[in-house]
């Protein structure tokens, strides 16, 4: 299985559409209600940040097999202004918008395993995984 | 005017000479397009559709004018309400045009009265499908703003229970706008109804994230800035879990795991007791 579903983000709702995309395949993968909402949170937040920093970008969600340990990968793409300081990001309780600050660094706690890349003016990349237990 | 008309003329009567064929060949094409573009959907086309859909054509290119009454837009509208797609009329007159021109360039040979035909049709056909995607978006854009408002209606009300005591059930994700009408609700009534205590119920809530408790919190901290107090019920297990995962401080105010709980912490706070009557 490696059917990878991409949801556009460009207004608040197509966050909740992400939300239900991730939601629907963390069912169908077997995840459980508590990391269901995890996943679904993570991803709202990931939506989040791209509708409020970047503008516009995508979500994608997909399934993942790795020799035989299965899970769903979450990838946050965009092409917007990118992070500056990417340490300071991952602190709790930094944020430019007035926010709680506690997105990224929540998560990578929601999360298993999480990445970020970032290069200013270029874009943001953002992928965190979780994996079925 | 007059090669103007007599070019209109001489296309009616082409078509009308030839309805028999355009018609086999555009039922040929829409069947074609249907078995292409929809498969995996399931969407109730009938034969009648098309027949209707071809006669409705015809009629109106006889009428040299396509608003001359409203049958067409009834027709279209009729079409996009039952759920058929757009592009099944956009397709349609595609078609038309198609089939039309294809038995043009079989039975004409003079290169100029071709061209001429093949503008004249597309002079016909253009205003038709400019409505048909009018008609169409204009049906979307009144469903939209229809479902705003609804949405809007169930948005956030500020519910008074007992004496002191109102309550503001959550459901459905949070935006926003709602976000803000949460606030405005939540403060104006606080004064209205004299309220003490304010149980925000997020039983509903799918989702809650860094935004939606951000604001969550603000609510909460305006009322305390009016004297009452608020009490967050209705948080289920998952949530309590991502809420502790994204490290959001929720100490500042008292929350209740039911609507029932708070409402029990909320008879305490205004002193108040519920008796039953034997």
């Amino acid at each position: 299985m490696d059917i990878q579903s991409c949801v556009e983000v460009r207004n608040e709702w197509d966050i909740v559409s992400a939300r239900q995309l991730g939601r629907n395949m963390a069912k169908e993968l077997g995840f459980g209600s508590v990391d269901q909402a995890r996943i679904t949170t993570a991803i709202s937040e990931l939506a989040r940040n791209i509708y409020l920093y970047a503008g516009r970008g995508k979500i994608c969600i997909e399934p993942i097999d790795q020799l035989g340990r299965k899970g769903l990968r979450i990838v946050a793409l965009d092409n917007g202004p990118g992070i500056r300081e990417i340490r300071k990001v991952m602190e709790d309780g930094y944020t430019t918008s007035g926010g709680l600050g506690a997105g990224l660094p929540g998560v990578k706690r929601l999360m298993d395993e999480f990445s970020i890349e970032s290069t200013v003016d270029v874009g943001t990349e953002i992928s965190a995984t979780k994996w079925l237990r | 005017m007059g090669v103007q008309e007599k070019l209109d003329n001489l296309i009616v009567q082409m078509i009308n000479e030839n309805q028999e064929t355009l018609k086999n060949n555009w039922l040929k094409e829409v069947k074609l397009f249907k078995e292409k573009e929809l498969i995996g959907k399931t969407l109730k086309f009938s034969e009648e559709t098309d027949q209707q859909f071809f006669a409705m054509l015809i009629k109106h290119i006889n009428f040299h004018d396509i608003s001359k009454d409203g049958t067409l837009d009834d027709f279209f509208d009729q079409v996009l309400h039952t759920g058929l797609p757009l592009s099944y009329l956009t397709q349609g007159l595609q078609a038309a045009r198609r089939v039309v021109l294809n038995l043009l360039v079989e039975t004409e040979n003079d290169k100029e009265k071709v061209s001429a035909v093949y503008r004249e049709i597309d002079r016909w056909l253009d205003p038709i499908l400019n409505r048909v995607v009018e008609n169409s978006s204009q049906i979307w854009e009144r469903t939209v703003s229809v479902q705003k408002t609804a949405l809007l209606e169930l948005s956030a009300p500020l519910i008074p229970v007992f004496k002191n005591i109102s309550v503001m059930p959550l459901i459905g994700s949070i935006d926003t706008e709602r976000a803000k009408l949460i606030m405005e609700n939540l403060l104006n009534g606080v004064i209205k109804y004299r309220s003490e205590v304010v149980l925000i119920d997020i039983t509903g809530v799918p989702v809650v994230d860094t935004m939606v408790a951000h604001h969550i919190i603000q609510a909460a901290d305006a009322v305390r800035l009016l004297g009452s107090t608020c009490i967050l019920v209705g948080i289920r297990p998952e949530i309590a879990q991502t809420i502790v995962s994204l490290g959001i401080d929720l100490s500042l105010f008292p929350t209740k795991s039911t609507l029932q709980k708070g409402m029990e912490n909320a008879l305490e706070i205004t002193n108040q007791q519920l008796i039953s009557n034997k």
